[in-house]
C-alpha cells in the first residue's frame, strides 16, 4: 500500500511544482506567443529570493511568507527588463525568441554559478517540518505546502484572466491585437503586464523548489522544457490542459522513478509526452483557430 | 521578418523583392554564383587540408580538427534550418549516436578481444559485455552504424513528426527535450555507457596507435576532408531543385502543399542529411577530442552546436561552417585564459545575432548595401511584406 500511496503522494507534489513553472510559460508562450528559455533562470532567481529574505529575517516560517512576494516582484522585474529590452522587437519571430533568450539563460546561469557555485542553502520552514498522516505514508508538509501554492497561484491566475478588467484585455489583445487596440486597449503595456505576471510566477516557483529540493545553477534547465512540453501538451490558450498535463507529468514520472530510477523515469517520461504529442499534436484542449498552420 | 531569399524560387512571386531584382544584373556576367560558391569550397578545402597541417603545431592542429567536427555538425543545421525552417535544438542527438558508437569501438579496441572495458570491470568484473556493444566489436559494422544510426532514428522521428505537420517552436522543443532525455539515460546508465563521466582513455583507432602525434594528423586530414565533402553535398542540394523546394516549404509550407508537393518529404531529406553530418562529426570528435560524455550531447551542448549556424549566417553556405570553427576557436581559447567569459560572450553573441541581424554575421554587408540603396533611393516605395508566408511559419 505504501509503494503506491508514496508515489501519488510526491508526484502530486513535484506536479504541483511543476505546475506553477507551467502556469507561467502558459502566460507568455501560451497566450503571447513568446518561448523563453530564461524561465527556468527566473525561477532561480526565485530561489535566490528566498535565501536573501533569509538572510534578513530571522524567522524560517515568517521569511518564506516574505520571500513569496518579493520573488513574485523580483522575477517579474527581470522579466519585464527582458520584455523591454529584446522580446518586443520579436514578436513576429517566435523561433527568434528562443533564440535570444537561450543566450540570457546562458548568462544568468553563469552569474548564478559564479555567486552561488555550490548552491543557495536555503533553511527550510520549521513550520513545514513535519508529516501529516496518509494512509500510513507520512507526508511532509513541505510538499502539501507546494500544493497549496501551487493551487493558489492557478486560482489567482484563473480569476485574474476570466474576471478582472485587465483579464479581459489580456484576452482581448490575444485573440485579436489589432481589433483590441481600436478598442483603446494599450496592448504594448498590456503584453508588458503579462510578461510581468508570467515571469513573476517562476519567481514563486523558484521558492517553492527550493524548500524541496536542492538549488543548483542547472536547476533551471531541470524544469525549463518539461514546463514547455506540459504546456504544449495541455494545449496553448487555455489554463485547465496545463493542469491536467502538470499533474500527470508528476505523478507518472513518480511512479516510474519508484519501479526504476529516476534518470531512467525522466527518460520515459520525455518520451511518453512526445508520443502523446504525437497522437494530439494540438495538445490536449485546443482552442479553435482559423489559423492556416 | 526573417526570410533570407538569396535563392530565387519560382514558387514565390511575391517575395520577389526590388532588391532581388537589382540585385541579379549585378552578379558577375561570367562567373554564376554557384561556380563562385565552387571555387570558394575549393580554396576552403586547400586551406583545411593543406595550409593548415603545415602551419599548425600537432596541438593545434588537434584543436582545428575538433572544430570541424562542430563544423560538420553545423553544416548540417545550416541545411535543416537555414534553408529547411527547421529548428533543429536537439542535435546533439545525432552526435551522441556517432560519437558513442565510435566510442564504443574504440573502448572495445583498446581493451582488446574478448575483454570487457576497464570502466565496466570497475562495476563488476565478471559481468559478461552487454548485447548492444558486442557488434561494434566489429569497425565494419561502427561505420556503418554511424551512419545508419541516424538514418533510422532521423528518419522515423521526421516521418511521425513532419507527417504530423509539427513544426515551428513545437518542433524545436521537442528535439531539444529528445536530447535531454538522451542524455539522462546515458548519464543514469552508468553500468552500460559510463555514466556521467562518459568513455575516454582510447589507446587504438582502426589499429592506428593515437598517441603517435602522424596518426593524430591522419584523422585531422580525414575529418577535413569530410567536413569539404559535407560542404560539397549542400552545395549540390542547394543548387538543384531540391534546395528550391525546400526554402519554399521554408517561407510558405501551404503553398508548396497547394502546389502538389509533400512538405514532409522535402523536410525529412533535409532533416536526416542533417542528422548523418551530426552523426559523422560525432564519430570524428571521439578519436580527436579523445572523450565522450552527456556534457558533449546535452542540452547545452546541443544549442552550442546551433550557436554556430546562427553566428555565421544559417542560410548561407559558408556562413555556419565559418561559424562554428570560429566558436569553437573562442571557446577553447576564451576559456583557457578568462574561465567564465567564454560563457558571457556566447550568450551577448546569441542576443545580439538574433537582435541585430538575425540572418547572421555573412547578412551584414548585403542588409548595409541595401540600407545605402534604400538611403540613395529615398522615393522608393516598400515592397509588400509576405504576410502570407509570415501566417504558416508561425
Amino acid at each position: 500500500m505504501d509503494s503506491l500511496i508514496a508515489p501519488f503522494l510526491n508526484g502530486t507534489a513535484d506536479g504541483a511544482l511543476l505546475l506553477i513553472a507551467a502556469l507561467g510559460l502558459a502566460l507568455t508562450f501560451g497566450q503571447m506567443g513568446v518561448i523563453n528559455m530564461a524561465h527556468g533562470e527566473f525561477l532561480l532567481a526565485g530561489a535566490v529570493c528566498a535565501f536573501w529574505t533569509q538572510q534578513v529575517v530571522a524567522s524560517t516560517d515568517v521569511s518564506i511568507l516574505v520571500a513569496l512576494p518579493v520573488a513574485f516582484v523580483v522575477a517579474g522585474l527581470l522579466g519585464l527588463v527582458l520584455e523591454a529590452t529584446i522580446l518586443q522587437w520579436m514578436y513576429d519571430r517566435p523561433l527568434d525568441t528562443l533564440l535570444a533568450t537561450v543566450g540570457v539563460s546562458l548568462a544568468l546561469q553563469q552569474i548564478f554559478l559564479q555567486n552561488y557555485p555550490s548552491g543557495v542553502p536555503v533553511e527550510k520552514p520549521s513550520l513545514l517540518d513535519g508529516q501529516i498522516d496518509v494512509l500510513g505514508y507520512a507526508w511532509p508538509l513541505r510538499q502539501v505546502f507546494t500544493i497549496v501554492l501551487a493551487v493558489a497561484c492557478l486560482a489567482a491566475l484563473g480569476a485574474l484572466l476570466k474576471y478582472s478588467s485587465f483579464g479581459r484585455r489580456i484576452r482581448a489583445t490575444v485573440q485579436n491585437r489589432a481589433l483590441a487596440e481600436t478598442l483603446g486597449v494599450a496592448t504594448r503595456s498590456v503584453d508588458r503586464m503579462t510578461f510581468f505576471i508570467g515571469s513573476g510566477l517562476a519567481g514563486i516557483g523558484g521558492v517553492a523548489a527550493s524548500l524541496i529540493g536542492g538549488t543548483n545553477s542547472q536547476m533551471g534547465t531541470r524544469y525549463i522544457i518539461l514546463a514547455f512540453l506540459v504546456v504544449v501538451a495541455g494545449g496553448l490558450g487555455q489554463l485547465r490542459g496545463t493542469v491536467i498535463a502538470a499533474w500527470t507529468v508528476g505523478v507518472v514520472t513518480a511512479y516510474l522513478a519508484d519501479w526504476t530510477t529516476g534518470s531512467l523515469a525522466q527518460v520515459i517520461t520525455f518520451v511518453l509526452v512526445v508520443v502523446f504529442l504525437q497522437v494530439r499534436p494540438n495538445g490536449l484542449f485546443t482552442v479553435r483557430t482559423r489559423g492556416l498552420a | 521578418m526573417s526570410t533570407p531569399t538569396d535563392v530565387e524560387s519560382p514558387f514565390l512571386p511575391v517575395a520577389a523583392t526590388p532588391t532581388d531584382r537589382r540585385r541579379l544584373p549585378r552578379s558577375s556576367p561570367r562567373l554564376s554564383r554557384d561556380t563562385v560558391s565552387l571555387i570558394g569550397i575549393g580554396v576552403f578545402a586547400v586551406l583545411m587540408l593543406l595550409v593548415a597541417p603545415a602551419v599548425l603545431s600537432d596541438f593545434r592542429l588537434n584543436n582545428l580538427g575538433k572544430y570541424a567536427c562542430w563544423a560538420m555538425v553545423a553544416v548540417g543545421i545550416g541545411l535543416a534550418w537555414g534553408r529547411g525552417g527547421m529548428l533543429v535544438l536537439g542535435q546533439g542527438v545525432y552526435f551522441a549516436l556517432g560519437a558513442y558508437a565510435m566510442a564504443m569501438h574504440l573502448t572495445l579496441e583498446t581493451a582488446g578481444p574478448d575483454a570487457i572495458p576497464v570502466f565496466m570491470i570497475l562495476y563488476d568484473p565478471l559481468a559478461p559485455l552487454p548485447g548492444f556493444w558486442e557488434p561494434f566489436r566489429s569497425g565494419a559494422f561502427t561505420l556503418l552504424a554511424v551512419v545508419g544510426a541516424p538514418v533510422l532514428l532521423a528518419g522515423t522521428l521526421g516521418y511521425a513528426i513532419f507527417k504530423r505537420r509539427v513544426k515551428g517552436a513545437y518542433f524545436a522543443i521537442l528535439s531539444q527535450a529528445l536530447a535531454v532525455a538522451l542524455a539522462y539515460l546515458i548519464g543514469g546508465t552508468i553500468k552500460l555507457t559510463g555514466g556521467d563521466t562518459g568513455l575516454s582513455d582510447f589507446k587504438y583507432f582502426f589499429g592506428y596507435d593515437l598517441s603517435d602525434p602522424i596518426n593524430k594528423r591522419m584523422i585531422y586530414s580525414i575529418t577535413a576532408g569530410l567536413l569539404v565533402l559535407c560542404l560539397l553535398v549542400v552545395w549540390q542540394l542547394y543548387r538543384s531543385r531540391f534546395g528550391e523546394l525546400l526554402v519554399a516549404t521554408r517561407d510558405a509550407e501551404e503553398r508548396v502543399r497547394f502546389l502538389g508537393h509533400d512538405p514532409a518529404n522535402i523536410k525529412l531529406v533535409a532533416y536526416v542529411t542533417a542528422a548523418v553530418m551530426a552523426s559523422i562529426g560525432g564519430a570524428l570528435f571521439v578519436p580527436i577530442a579523445g572523450i565522450i560524455s552527456p556534457k558533449e550531447i546535452g542540452a547545452a551542448a546541443s544549442i552550442f552546436l546551433i550557436a554556430g549556424a546562427a553566428f555565421g549566417g544559417r542560410a548561407t553556405l559558408f556562413g555556419p561552417v565559418l561559424g562554428a570553427l570560429l566558436l569553437g576557436y573562442g571557446r577553447s581559447s576564451l576559456s583557457e585564459q578568462w574561465e567564465n567569459g567564454w560563457i558571457y560572450v556566447l550568450a551577448l553573441m546569441f542576443i545580439l545575432v538574433t537582435l541585430l541581424a538575425p540572418e547572421g554575421v555573412a547578412s551584414i554587408p548585403r542588409r548595409a548595401a541595401g540600407l545605402l540603396g534604400s538611403l540613395r533611393r529615398p522615393t522608393e516605395s516598400r515592397p509588400p511584406r509576405n504576410t502570407a508566408a509570415k501566417e504558416t511559419k508561425s
